[in-house]
């Protein structure tokens, strides 16, 4: 078979240019290093805090906290960040620190930058609440896709795995970690907070941020203060935000409660005083709010997703006609 | 499969490039530095009109537009005098006509939610009594995809029982007269998502108690599904109640009546 290679055609030599190229491209992106840093927040407990700003071609999406839990039966992680190379990056990072196999990888709930390192782990570990995993399967892919326009190359070879190991709320023990998981919404359809009550901390996903304003995609305002409300009754010692620093006390859930108040009334007033759109997103911010992470940003976007809700209250109170 | 989608936009790339070669230069004159305004020139106005871009003409949208199915615009001109009829369009849209409007009573503005398929300048010609148009404009990023995407209305019969609802509101505003607020019930389907043919609101008008025109819109099919209008009436032509009318391109008509 020494002549094989002339029997190639035309077109499969082609193909096979590209294929080469394509995978250049690919071991290209794999080099681009998040740089993950492993934090010891507690015993046993590590947390990898991402950037307080906005998916970018420069931060490749990495701006949310992952967390992982070393057990002496093996390691659950919580939320697997944005890309296959963040996932395949944060398991690297744990083998840094043990010889644990991951056992758990814990989805608080479905935006992209919580899940779509699921790929790097074993499918058998992927775990999450069932509407998050409902989620993930109607609306990953459209979200991948929108990661690959935020954050380009970075996102190389990624693609959205769904769980398929369902969590119910309730006490989970795993390795001598009594671990509460507790499910609410408001944020999202389903968002899962996760109380480590062996050490003291509460992962609150993106219920919680901290020093940067809340994403509002798919908020239900009431139900996130209702969901709120139940955290700030927990007693814990440590605080893992979705995004932002993490803390020793309650004082982002405040935080977080603050400014969905201040939203909420913001444009319930501006629907009742009649006011366009555009001139909602020209409103001053509050000043306590501004010295929030991309709190500007964030305020229009919300406008977007959540203003058409209240202008449609506000006129049901003129007369409907045929 | 990323790759390939990687690799296809590459090759198209550089088709493109071989294609198209340089970049052509940008029109002089045009503030927004669009390529696309030499073109928008010729297909909107007569070669005779005179057209000039003119700060006074207002656009108002949000540089970023979070979702590209539902983008808040707000054109002002009220800073012209003798405003006989105000064009709207996006140089970028598929379909770039977007909405026209003759303000016969009302200020000469409006505000109104549209679909962008990609980041475009949207913007507003105004045509004044010397038969001069005078554009405004601004830029406006978004992911896209707004105009080949089916209106949610277009798969739901419930929405559909309720088409050419209107639902209204008045204030007075401080500056003196009133602010309408209307929200019509409709799809809205460009014709450019498979299989759902273009279904739009052609025509709104605005009339106070005594039947006199307040304002006359005509819509096209990138204003946005359910579109919210806001207009402003001056103290002089407040009326105790209002009346707006208006058909669709598949001949279903609206009426209703904005009291206080």
């Amino acid at each position: 078979m020494k002549n094989a290679p002339a029997l190639l055609s035309h077109g499969t030599r082609s193909l096979i240019a590209l294929l080469a190229l394509g995978w250049t491209l690919l071991l290209g992106a794999a080099d681009q290093d998040y740089g993950l840093a492993p934090q010891p927040i507690a015993d046993n407990t590590w947390v990898l805090v991402g950037r307080s700003e906005d998916f970018s071609f420069t931060n490749g999406g990495n701006i949310v906290n992952a967390a992982f839990i070393v057990t002496r039966d093996g390691v659950v992680v919580i939320d697997s960040g944005p890309s296959l190379a963040y996932g395949q990056q944060l398991r690297r990072a744990i083998a840094r620190i043990t010889d644990q196999p991951v056992k758990w990888v814990i989805n608080t709930h479905h935006h992209p930058d919580h899940f779509l390192g699921n790929q790097a782990f074993d499918a058998a570990t992927l775990a999450a609440l069932p509407g998050t995993i409902k989620g993930i399967q109607s609306e990953g892919g459209a979200f991948n896709e929108n990661m690959f326009r935020l954050a380009g190359d970075w996102m190389a070879g990624t693609e959205p795995v769904a769980p398929g190991r369902a969590l119910a709320a309730g006490p989970l023990e795993i390795g001598g970690h009594h671990l509460e998981l507790i499910a609410l919404d408001g944020h999202t359809e389903a968002d899962l907070v996760i109380l480590d009550r062996t050490t003291g901390v509460l992962f609150a996903g993106d219920l919680v941020f901290h020093d940067r304003a809340p994403t509002t995609p798919h908020a239900d305002i009431a139900r996130w203060q209702a969901s709120l409300s139940q955290l700030g009754k927990l007693s814990f010692k440590t605080l893992v935000p979705g995004h932002g620093p993490v803390s020793a006390g309650p004082a982002p859930i405040r935080q977080t409660s603050a400014w969905l108040a201040w939203l909420d009334n913001t444009l319930r007033q501006a629907a009742d005083n009649g006011l366009d759109m555009t001139e909602v997103l020209a409103l001053p911010m509050a000043p306590e709010f501004r010295k929030l992470a991309i709190s500007q940003a964030e305020y229009h976007r919300s406008v977007g997703h959540l203003y058409p809700a209240y202008e449609l209250k506000a006129l049901s109170g003129g007369r409907r006609g045929k | 499969m990323k790759m390939f989608r990687t690799l296809a936009a590459l090759a198209m790339l550089l088709a493109g490039n071989l294609a198209l070669g340089a970049p052509k230069a940008k029109p002089a004159g045009d503030p927004l530095d669009s390529p696309r305004w030499t073109d928008m020139r010729k297909e909107m106005f007569p070669a005779k009109a005179r057209v000039v871009f003119d700060d006074r003409v207002k656009v108002t949208a949000p540089l970023t537009a979070e979702n590209p199915m539902n983008v808040p615009v707000s054109v002002d001109a009220s800073a012209l005098t003798d405003v006989r009829e105000v064009l709207v369009f996006a140089d970028f849209n598929p379909i770039v006509r977007i909405v026209r409007f003759e303000p016969q009573g009302a200020h000469p503005g409006l505000g109104f939610r549209i679909k962008l398929q990609q980041s475009t300048p949207v913007r507003a010609a105004v045509r004044t009594g010397d038969g001069t148009w005078r554009i405004g404009g601004t830029w406006v990023n978004t992911t896209g995809g707004g105009c080949t995407l089916p209106s949610a209305g277009s798969s739901s019969p419930e929405w559909q029982k309720r088409l050419g609802e209107v639902s209204s509101r008045v204030w007075e505003r401080k500056e003196g007269g009133e602010r309408i607020r209307l929200r019509v019930i409709h799809p809205i389907d460009t014709g450019l998502a498979p299989g759902i043919p273009a279904f739009f609101l052609q025509e709104l008008n605005l009339a106070d108690q005594t039947g006199r025109p307040l304002m006359h819109v005509e819509g096209y099919e990138p204003l946005a599904e359910n579109p919210v209008f806001t207009l402003d009436i001056p103290a002089e032509r407040a009326s105790a109640a209002y009346r707006v009318s208006g058909r669709d391109n598949n001949g279903n008509t609206l009426s209703a009546e904005v009291d206080k």
